[in-house]
């Protein structure tokens, strides 16, 4: 059987989702089998957050770009009339539609992948993940499926989506502006800043989505550099926020439907890294990025994916 | 001369009157960047960010995606120094149209390093999408605003404040890209950029008295810098170029004018006055002036070590010199 065989659509939007971030998981350890590598961590702690997300918590149009992502066309310049960003995959621009503001760029992977587990990108395009002349970069930047922001650079799509919420309001827009962010973001000055700025202009239009999965590049945060409590670091800076079971549905759906009330909305999300691969444990506590250090290791990765498989069918 | 106060402060007022979509964004520096009248005239468009240049930057590259046109304005060092990052990946990578007024070039300021902007434009004229306007006198400030309306991306602005003299005709504004000749000469061309311009009037009307023949060119256009009358103002000069900027010899517009002699194999000496490659500290503008040799009489040093010899004039000469201000000698061409 395939991973893009379709699935039961009878059922409560929980199941339908659920399936969508259990196949995000299987999706994106397809990828790191195949290509030796992939942030699998991150699908891990993510896969329900990106699925309620698409699902449930945005209020997007379909989408406007091709199922099959076009090639790189160039860089922004007054001199290419050709260029284009990502965001037609999450719908057009209208003044009641949320906006979504894809944070951390090196969750790429797991994006394309919630693109395609929701039918906004064909299975082809993650073929040309991270391949040469590609818009599917390993990094996304603001040319990637699902993205309209230059991100990779940590800590500066929030402060963006700022200046977005703010132009919004001169507008008179009634829609959201979204943004998902990780965690180790929060280790960076400007986060901060833009919080101080969503408070100080009542931005309750903001509602930010944190992967709370503990982990930065070199290991555990705590580890590293301790950013918690984010809850009461946060509610301090004058936001509202809500911490949540990053693999609670319900959980996760529940702060973006709570009335306005002035202040920005964070949700934490808080996640296990190794969610529905309790083999990469075993990596602890360095998640980043799993890369396999031998043939039998990738088999043993292998053989789980084919039980992850097995269990999904069932 | 005429010396004007909070041109800018008043330009940009009357200029954003009917453009609706003109944003004014502060980092706290509100009347020490002339946005205090703007403030009080537009309310609804002036966004107060505090203390946060990186927040500022980023959030100016959402406005401006969403059809705003945002003037951020705060210290130079700020914008370039602070927040460099940030400018390249949320407005000079998407070529956004985020206008960065940045005030205090140079030795301008008695702030000393951390408010003195020496190295800006070297580093912005390596970032690809800018572009870089400085203004050196009234009428450059009165005409900056409506040549920025042409140009799509990011736009950085080298500003002055407070007391401003005009050196130029009120009614030449300058011109996107294209120096303004203030003097024909066939001996020494001198490029000139900012508030050394008017200590180079002050040099060459002297110099020219002693029989030297000086091609004066100031610039205001810092990049693109494809104005063709600059190859070709160097290559005519027989003695050699001289470039003056309120800035480091490194990267700036003397760094500019090597790059264009040496593409066009123009081997002529070339003299660069600016910051010897190094820091300057906290005094008045013309101490520093004096100090750094950024002044008319350094000019009229550099003209002596071209010339191979002296010319015998003295500070007293060069402060006697009464500035008026002057027609370009292109004004023809121009219109």
């Amino acid at each position: 059987m395939s991973l893009d065989a379709k699935t039961d659509t009878h059922s409560t939007w929980q199941k339908e989702t659920q399936k969508i971030a259990d196949n995000i998981r299987l999706r994106v350890l397809e990828h790191t089998l195949n290509n030796n590598g992939g942030y699998m961590s991150q699908a891990c702690s993510s896969a329900e957050l990106f699925a309620a997300l698409y699902t449930k918590i945005l209020n997007i149009g379909p989408s406007e770009a091709p199922m099959v992502p076009p090639p790189f066309l160039g860089v922004p310049a007054n001199d290419n009339p050709h260029y284009q960003t990502g965001r037609g995959y999450n719908g057009p621009i209208q003044p009641d539609l949320d906006r979504f503001i894809f944070s951390p760029a090196h969750y790429a992977l797991v994006l394309y992948t919630a693109l395609i587990e929701v039918g906004r990108m064909s299975p082809e395009g993650l073929k040309q993940f991270n391949q040469d002349g590609s818009s599917v970069e390993m990094i996304g930047a603001e040319h990637s499926p699902g993205c309209e922001l230059t991100n990779g650079s940590l800590a500066q799509a929030v402060s963006q989506a700022v200046g977005i919420a703010l132009a919004r309001r001169f507008k008179g827009d009634t829609g959201r502006v979204v943004v998902m962010m990780s965690d180790g973001e929060f280790h960076e000055g400007q986060v901060w800043e833009a919080v101080e700025s969503m408070s100080f202009y009542k931005l309750d239009s903001m509602i930010v989505y944190v992967d709370v999965n503990g982990q930065c590049c070199d290991g555990k945060m705590c580890d590293v550099m301790d950013v918690e409590p984010l809850q009461s670091r946060l509610e301090a800076f004058g936001a509202r926020v809500f911490s949540v079971d990053a693999h609670d549905l319900d959980a996760l759906l529940a702060p973006s439907q709570v009335e306005p009330d002035g202040r920005p909305i964070f949700v934490l999300c808080y996640s296990n890294p190794t969610k529905g691969l309790d083999l990469l444990e075993t990596r602890a506590p360095k998640l980043h990025y799993l890369r396999f250090t031998s043939e039998e290791e990738r088999e043993t990765y292998r053989l789980e994916y084919q039980k992850m498989l097995k269990e999904r069918a069932n | 001369m005429e010396i004007l106060t909070k041109v800018h402060a008043h330009n940009l007022v009357a200029w954003a009157k009917d453009k609706p979509q003109v944003l004014a964004l502060s980092a706290d520096l509100t009347s020490s960047t002339e946005i205090d009248l703007f403030k009080n005239v537009y309310p609804e468009r002036f966004i107060s960010f505090g203390l946060a240049e990186q927040n500022m930057m980023s959030a100016a590259g959402g406005l401006a995606r969403e059809g705003f046109l945002p003037f951020i304005h705060t210290f130079a060092v700020f914008i370039y120094r602070r927040a460099f990052d940030q400018l390249i990946d949320s407005v000079a990578y998407p070529n956004l149209p985020v206008r960065m007024v940045g005030f205090l070039p140079g030795i301008t300021t008695p702030g000393g390093i951390t408010h003195q902007a020496i190295e800006d434009v070297a580093l912005l004229r390596a970032v690809p999408n800018m572009t870089i306007l400085e203004v050196g006198d009234v009428t450059d400030i009165e005409s900056v605003l409506k040549v920025s309306e042409n140009i799509p991306g990011p736009i950085y602005f080298r500003m002055l404040r407070g007391e401003v003299p005009r050196l130029f005709a009120k009614d030449e504004p300058f011109i996107f890209n294209q120096a303004r000749v203030l003097c024909e000469g066939t001996d020494i061309t001198l490029i000139s950029s900012g508030i050394c311009t008017e200590e180079a009037i002050r040099a060459t009307a002297v110099l020219k008295r002693m029989g030297v023949s000086i091609q004066h060119m100031h610039v205001s256009t810092l990049k693109p810098f494809t104005d063709p009358q600059i190859p070709a103002a160097c290559a005519k000069a027989k003695i050699g170029v001289i470039t003056m900027e309120n800035h480091t010899i490194v990267g700036g517009v003397g760094s500019a004018v090597a790059e264009i002699m040496a593409e066009n194999a123009i081997a002529k000496p070339l003299k660069r006055i600016g910051l010897k490659d190094t820091f300057a500290h906290g005094a008045s503008r013309p101490y520093l002036m004096r100090e750094y040799e950024l002044d008319a009489l350094a000019l009229v040093k550099t003209v002596e070590k071209l010339l191979g010899h002296e010319l015998d004039i003295t500070e007293t000469d060069l402060k006697a010199v009464r500035l008026e201000a002057v027609h370009s000698t292109a004004k023809a061409e121009a219109l």
